[in-house]
């Protein structure tokens, strides 16, 4: 459909529209409530939040660019966050409320049979950890059918029933973090994107330390150049983990600067490039047009992309899967690290994501520390919103 | 994406309509639909259990008026009672009569808070004060950095000194009446409602500054768990009002009804764009359609209403189905729609608009080879553009600027919109819209059919007219 055709329709449209409106009033001779003042929304440009496009040549960029070289660290510190020397467990981060989920599995329990409140049960449980309506039917038609042949005859193994369904609705993913095996002068490159305020900055951080432990040379990109102080923020978790940054200048291209990090840690033969990027709507379709260029550039020699990671804030909603889906249209995600589920926040968003769109949860934000960014276990996850 | 209700319910209201009155079976079909549609907009399960519950005594022996047909007044209940929850009293911010007035900022993190913190301050600007920001938050590395950006953006000053939130906080309090500052903002680190250690901060701070408002700023997009978080910072620190904060999203923002119906304080702003003007106090109508996946109706009827002169509109409109409307008038009327405001905008506001369509980038550029080319034209020929023959396409391409080619197109387009029109017109309910390119329209039908007159707000119950009140849309899908 070419622009035209589209402009044509629209105004046809809208002024069928507006036309219909301002008769449908007269005709009706409804008064108008008193008008408020407009929402900003409504006469929000389409384009309205661009960081201003620089002028960027990649040439001139680079010259902006600094690279911010940590003091010498021949030993690797000992981290100052990471005093739990354990992995956490689901269980105990999720658990720390007492979750309205495991309360009503709890009430299921005790009822012993299974009557027509347990269904209901169970779908408000499934439904308040924001499974969604679509995977809860699903999950609860299947059981109710298998109730029904007598498979399933007491409220127990319905509950376990449904823990395995659950279960196997996640299984089989490859959960893997890939670090791909690349010629002399190519560098591995993993991009975090997300919308604002999930923890991508954070969530960056927190792998640079977990890698540079590893033993790995991590180069930082500080992609976010529309926040204020972004690059800053990510400069803090460079010093903890003696990874070096590179950023650009604050409203620069970023592309161009994931393009000079990946330049930057091919020269010193670094093995991995964290790419941060501003959070974005992932309505606003300019926006994702430039996530598009910086996963295209990032990808350019010497660079190869083998991750991209969607950061989703467990809190997240129904919204999580439209965010999915815009994501990975735009940005080809490889995995979702789901941050912030030490909260009273369930994550059940997830279900709809990996089955729906086949793109598995690769980590979990358990807390505040080095060591709570865990790999993702759908099983420990599952027993965890059961409450054990 | 919104996907509209009113389409969701098509085949029942099919089958409703034109019934005297709905029996319980079918407002049980309705309020399944409904219900569905609160759930995906992450209204909280048991605000949805209560509010069903309420429609259901409403719905039931509903008859039919002269102007709704059942189904559209279910929506209108439906429509009023979020409106209701949403609404009722909306926050006045009074001022301390010994200033400064006193603002806490509390939320999770990442829901907004600093930069609702400079949005806050900059509306207060606007409203004649002289705010001061504080940075309290010490925890999140360069969260006092953002802020002081930010600060520089608006021109307001921002304290923050390193060490202890509380006494920073304190000492912000001191510093904004030793600077005479009338409001005082204080942002906060993010934190979990279940931290017991970092609520007890946070209250200790509202402590220290005794607040005259405490916002907690939720996240559009927060799913069930807000009705959690909203419940637990209302009890550790008495919330007076809530910032809905990424609001420009595509998500329905069920949680901002759950939140004013469990903690019974009022959405007092919203945030809705990047930029720093892009906030606003919030408008509970247009929430209610949003939640329901009617899109920004009320809002676009409201820009329609400024834009278009009503004589003008009316005699246009009627030319437009009688298919004389000319090139003439098309120029006259494109320019009533320039003033509705970003061409782009008003697609996302439109229910039911096909995705495509939505995300298609209009400037308002992109009409300016279109007027060109219409300038270029006689009199005769905008009147009837089948005269435009060889020379005279010529002509008027050397005229505008643009090429033959697109001479062609946009006569061509012209006449193909102007016979649907005509037919839309004329159309019998059933008909089916033109396939392929123009299709896009017949997704319009929810206007004419189930979703302007459902919502019940300005325009009352347009559905009055044969087929509608802008007749005779084809029936979407």
């Amino acid at each position: 459909m070419n622009a035209q055709t589209i402009l044509l329709i629209l105004l046809g449209v809208a002024l069928v529209f507006g036309l219909g409106v301002v008769l449908l009033n007269r005709r009706s001779g409804a008064h108008h409530r008193p008008t408020a003042p407009p929402v900003p929304r409504a006469v929000d440009e389409p384009n309205a939040a661009p960081p201003p496009a620089v002028p960027s040549t990649r040439e001139q960029t680079a010259v902006a660019t600094v690279a911010v070289e940590p003091e010498p660290e021949p030993e690797p510190e000992p981290e100052p966050d990471a005093e739990p020397v354990t992995r956490p467990s689901f269980r105990e981060r999720m658990a720390r409320t007492a979750t309205a989920m495991a309360g009503v599995f709890g009430g299921v329990r005790a009822r012993g049979g299974i009557t027509a409140d347990t269904w209901d049960d169970l779908e408000e449980a499934l439904l308040k950890a924001d499974v969604g309506v679509g995977v809860t039917d699903a999950l609860l038609d299947g059981l109710r059918s298998r109730v029904k042949a007598k498979e399933i005859e007491t409220a127990d193994a319905l509950l376990a029933a449904l823990q395995s369904d659950m279960s196997s609705r996640l299984a089989g993913a490859d959960r893997t973090l890939h670090l791909e095996t690349v010629p002399d002068g190519h560098v591995n490159v993993w991009l975090f994107v997300g919308v604002n305020g999930v923890g991508k900055t954070t969530t960056i951080g927190k792998v640079a330390a977990q890698q540079a432990a590893l033993g790995r040379t991590v180069v930082l990109a500080a992609g976010d150049t529309f926040r204020a102080a972004a690059a800053e923020q990510l400069g803090t978790w460079a010093e903890r983990s003696g990874a070096e940054l590179v950023r650009g200048n604050e409203g620069g291209d970023p592309s161009a600067v994931i393009f000079d990090g990946v330049q930057r840690a091919a020269a010193k033969g670094a093995d991995l490039v964290l790419g941060d990027t501003a959070g974005r709507l992932q309505n606003k379709s300019n926006l994702m047009d430039e996530l598009r260029k910086v996963r295209r550039v990032a990808g350019r020699e010497p660079g190869v992309v083998s991750e991209v990671l969607l950061v989703i804030d467990a809190t997240t909603g129904q919204n999580g899967l439209a965010q999915a889906r815009e994501f990975a249209e735009a940005a080809g995600v490889t995995g979702v690290v789901l941050s912030k589920l030490d909260g009273s926040a369930k994550g059940g968003i997830v279900f709809a994501i990996e089955t729906e769109l086949g793109i598995p949860v690769k980590l979990v934000g358990l807390g505040e520390t080095i060591a709570d960014l865990v790999d993702f276990d759908p099983d420990e996850f599952v027993a965890a919103l059961f409450g054990g | 994406m919104f996907d509209n209700l009113s389409n969701r319910f098509d085949g029942i209201f099919k089958r409703i309509r034109g019934k005297g009155r709905l029996t319980e079976a079918d407002v049980d079909e309705v309020l399944k639909e409904i219900r569905t549609a609160l759930l995906e907009a992450d209204v909280n399960v048991g605000v949805v259990r209560n509010l069903v519950a309420r429609i259901r005594e409403g719905a039931i022996g509903i008859e039919s008026s002269k102007a709704l047909d059942p189904s559209q007044q279910v929506i209108k209940l439906v429509n009023q009672e979020l409106t209701n929850i949403l609404g009722g009293e909306t926050l006045k911010i009074t001022y301390a009569s010994r200033p400064p007035t006193v603002v806490l900022m509390a939320g999770l993190q990442g829901s907004g808070k600093t930069t609702n913190s400079a949005k806050l301050a900059r509306w207060f600007k606007s409203q004649g004060r002289h705010p001061l920001l504080v940075g309290a938050d010490l925890q999140r590395p360069a969260a006092v950095e953002q802020l002081r950006t930010l600060g520089r953006q608006i021109d307001v000053p921002v304290f923050s000194e390193p060490g202890d939130p509380v006494s920073t906080a304190t000492r912000g309090l001191a510093e904004a009446r030793r600077l005479g500052k009338d409001v005082l903002i204080v942002d906060t680190a993010g934190r979990l409602a279940i931290d017991d250690e970092m609520m007890a901060q946070i209250r200790q701070i509202s402590d220290q500054i005794t607040p005259n408002y405490t916002f907690l700023v939720i996240d559009a997009m927060t799913g069930q768990d807000a009705v959690t978080v909203a419940e637990a910072f209302h009890a550790t620190l008495q919330i007076d009002g809530v910032i809905l904060s990424k609001l420009d999203g595509d998500a329905r923002g069920g949680a901002a009804l759950s939140v004013k119906e469990v903690i019974g304080r009022p959405i007092a702003f919203a945030s809705t764009g990047e930029k720093l003007d892009a906030f606003d106090q919030f408008h509970p109508d247009r929430m209610a359609s949003r939640i329901l996946g009617m899109g920004d109706v009320l809002t676009l009827i409201e820009q329609a209403e400024k834009a278009f002169e009503k004589d003008q509109a009316e005699e246009a409109a009627a030319k437009l189905l009688e298919g004389e409307f000319t090139l003439d008038d098309f120029l006259e009327q494109m320019q009533s729609l320039k003033k509705m405001g970003p061409l782009g905008g008003l697609l996302g506001m439109m229910p039911g608009m096909p995705k495509e369509l939505k995300n298609a980038q209009i400037g308002d550029d992109d009409l300016k080879p279109v007027e060109a080319i219409i300038r270029s034209m006689t009199r005769e020929e905008r009147r009837k553009p089948e005269i435009i023959n060889g020379s005279r396409r010529q002509r008027i391409a050397a005229g505008s600027g643009r090429s033959i080619a697109e001479v062609n197109r946009l006569v061509k387009q012209f006449s193909e919109m102007q016979k649907m029109m005509k037919r839309m017109g004329a159309a019998a309910p059933g008909k089916k819209g033109k396939k392929g390119k123009m299709a896009g329209l017949a997704g319009l039908g929810a206007l004419g059919g189930g979703g302007l007159p459902g919502l019940g707000g300005p325009g009352g119950g347009p559905a009055g007219g044969p087929g509608g009140g802008f007749p005779g849309f084809p029936p979407s899908r």
